[in-house]
């Protein structure tokens, strides 16, 4: 008899917490008109390639602030949900954590930045599950032709903007015809993606310089974390090269810099992509990064502001150095335009939890953002639309930090001031 | 002339390894024991450097004075606390242990000092260079590096052979029950070896890190060169390791030559070659 009485007291409480259960939830509907929006966002912030996802957690928590009271799509409010995944350098991380976001957490919409490696898992799984995916921070042709893109059909779901290996070879060749140097380059290309894009006989530098009247000396392609680059050293001296080139990962530039001084190679200018991005690979060099040149993709002087927060190039640096009192990096006007597109897309949609309605928005998407025009139907290729790229030089610095990067080359976007003349190396 | 120039940079960087390897080849001479978180220790060695400059303002070089006697201590207890007790006929559980030590130190490194590249800078030295004739010139570190690592063989060499410990660690690897009976407490023999070996990785780390940036991930490609040099000279031979780097750093020197893409292949098949033709390296020691 005690035992039926516990039972019937048992269902009873279970019956009534399921009422309650189902009450809740249906006020929380009534509370809230729609679904939050998710997004998800997927970048390197740990790894070798940490350096690039450093300042997402200023940018992000700053775009947080300007969603907290939702964002006003049509007549509606929605809630912004973003959701942040760490690839930690790794491609197959990023393809994990980015079907994570679609299947799990059922995003709306995915941005992602940050080198191919991160790039292109990331926009090969939202292809695969159909769910709009927004890229930055990789040149254009590793994003389209590794993936296999076909220029005629290109992509249906993912969007890319950067600029393209042609805007890094227009500056720095312009950087070189601007000083005064015997026009012998020496270049060192590793053998990865960017290395042979760079080396490519046809769509590379070879063809450009043969044109300008440069030669090339290109003695191979190196390994990656290679521990000695003396081949190279004694094939340039021997050759008495004035300009060094290459597309580079910090430590095997820090290798080979170090052993160039040791070995008495003395260029008159050194252009090297990649390496160079950051402040801290440039002072990890100590002296001898004075006046080594490296593209620029956004800087706290390009002359641009933000769609979103109305803030400028200048304002968004300014204010991420007093947050964290590190030095401005590259990737900080990227991400934050990341979320500038986001927001741009999302309130030009029709509805903006139906992945058909946000693509649709993205195709005729012209906006003026942080890092310049975003406008896909005027790109190199179908889902690719190019951001304005100058080249510049580190300089050592009086100021609050050891080196300065210093905008000398602006042939390809004159629009954004140049600070200075290129000098050439002691 | 551009071979004599790859022959002596090949040769400098020889030297480079062969420090990598001064410790792994001691460790393998006394107790048969294959440190497979040897990259790792290299990698950790940096980091302490890397504190004692930031903190005390010391010169990388000097930052030695504290890094030795660090990784000196984390050899003898490691080899106590842990190593000792895997130790025994089956080879198979010491390569267990160390390849676990190997994944925790790369996490706890990551822990605490992020993914973030670092680098110890040596201010001049960094850059300093010695011209020899018009066309060859080296570098100071490197020419101190090699000079180093000859010191360090020559200094592993008489300890090994002309001191009374040198005895009591070749006895212990020959017979470790006999030595039991003259008194010898074979584990406190180990953990001294391995405190002596982590000592010489201290010096390998400083070295490592001034020379170019390292983070947590990139200990186990030390570990190969390491392993190669001590396969090369023979194992247990501590000059055969100072003359099995200097053959990898060579070949990759020759290699790179040729093409700069068969800079580290070429190193790895001097050490296949080597393999086939003398399958117990240049000079073994021992024979197992």
């Amino acid at each position: 008899m005690k035992l039926i009485k516990t039972i019937r007291r048992a269902l009873l409480k279970v019956g009534l917490l399921s009422l309650i259960a189902i009450l809740s939830s249906g006020l929380s509907t009534l509370a809230y008109a729609n679904d939050p929006i998710k997004i998800g966002y997927v970048s390197p912030q740990t790894g070798p390639l940490a350096g690039f996802g450093e300042a997402d957690d200023y940018v992000i928590d700053s775009i947080r602030e300007q969603f907290k009271d939702g964002l006003k799509i049509g007549d509606e409010t929605y809630q912004i949900e973003i959701i942040v995944k760490d690839s930690q350098s790794n491609p197959n991380r990023a393809a994990d954590v980015a079907s994570e976001l679609i299947l799990k957490d059922e995003v709306d919409m995915i941005l992602v930045s940050s080198t191919p490696e991160t790039t292109n898992p990331v926009s090969d799984q939202c292809e695969v599950n159909e769910i709009p995916c927004i890229s930055t921070v990789a040149p254009w042709q590793p994003w389209f032709f590794a993936r296999g893109g076909n220029p005629g059909e290109g992509f249906e779901w993912t969007y890319h903007f950067f600029w393209g290996l042609e805007d890094v070879i227009a500056n720095y060749t312009a950087i070189w015809e601007s000083v005064d140097t015997n026009k012998k380059v020496g270049g060192l290309f590793p053998n990865d993606g960017d290395g042979n894009a760079w080396g490519d006989k046809n769509l590379g530098f070879p063809p450009v310089l043969a044109d300008k009247g440069m030669t090339l000396n290109d003695p191979g392609r190196y390994q990656n974390m290679t521990d000695d680059f003396s081949a190279y050293i004694g094939a340039f001296k021997k050759d008495n090269v004035d300009i060094i080139t290459g597309v580079m990962i910090p430590p095997d530039f820090t290798t080979f810099w170090t052993q160039a001084q040791q070995q008495g190679l003395k260029p008159k200018v050194v252009s090297i992509g990649k390496a160079l991005l950051f402040p801290a690979s440039v002072e990890a060099l100590g002296d001898s990064g004075h006046n080594i040149s490296t593209e620029i993709w956004w800087s706290p002087n390009h002359p641009f502001k933000s769609s979103l927060t109305g803030i400028s190039s200048a304002e968004l640096a300014a204010g991420y150095t007093e947050s964290t009192k590190k030095q401005w990096t590259q990737p900080i006007g990227f991400v934050h335009a990341l979320f500038e597109v986001a927001a741009d897309v999302l309130k030009r949609s029709k509805d903006p939890q139906n992945a058909s309605a946000i693509i649709d928005a993205v195709k005729t998407t012209n906006l003026d953002t942080i890092v310049g025009n975003i406008n896909w139907s005027k790109g190199p290729m179908k889902n690719v639309a190019k951001t304005p790229l100058v080249a510049g030089q580190w300089r050592k610095s009086d100021g609050d930090f050891k080196y300065d990067l210093v905008i000398t080359e602006n042939g390809q976007a004159p629009n954004i001031p140049v600070a200075g003349k290129t000098e050439l190396i002691e | 002339m551009s071979w004599i120039d790859a022959i002596l940079q090949g040769t400098l960087l020889g030297g480079q390894y062969a420090l990598y390897a001064a410790g792994l080849s001691l460790i393998f001479g006394v107790m048969r024991l294959v440190n497979i978180a040897h990259g790792d220790l290299i990698i950790l060695g940096a980091y302490i450097a890397l504190v004692c400059v930031e903190m005390l303002g010391l010169h990388p070089l000097l930052s030695m004075i504290i890094v030795c006697p660090t990784m000196f201590a984390i050899g003898y207890w490691m080899q106590k606390l842990v190593l000792n007790k895997t130790l025994g006929n089956d080879i198979l559980p010491p390569l267990l242990v160390t390849f676990g030590l190997s994944i925790i130190l790369q996490n706890v490194l990551m822990e605490v000092f992020s993914a973030d590249s670092q680098r110890l800078q040596s201010g001049v030295l960094d850059t300093a260079s010695l011209q020899l004739t018009d066309e060859l010139t080296i570098g100071w570190l490197p020419l101190i590096c090699f000079v180093t690592a000859v010191i360090v063989i020559a200094s592993l060499q008489f300890l090994f052979y002309r001191t009374t410990m040198g005895m009591v660690f070749r006895a212990t690897s020959d017979k470790a029950e006999i030595v039991q009976l003259m008194g010898v407490k074979k584990d406190r023999v180990f953990a001294l070896a391995m405190g002596i070996a982590l000592a010489v990785v201290g010096i390998a780390s400083v070295f490592m890190a001034m020379r170019t940036n390292f983070d947590p991930s990139v200990g186990p490609g030390r570990l190969l060169y390491a392993f190669e040099a001590v396969i090369i000279g023979g194992l247990g031979n501590i000059w055969g390791t100072l003359l099995g780097g200097i053959i990898i750093g060579v070949s990759q020197a020759i290699g790179a030559q040729i093409n700069p893409g068969w800079q580290q292949l070429a190193g790895h098949l001097a050490f296949l070659l080597i393999l086939i033709f003398r399958p117990n390296g240049l000079f073994p020691r021992t024979k197992d």
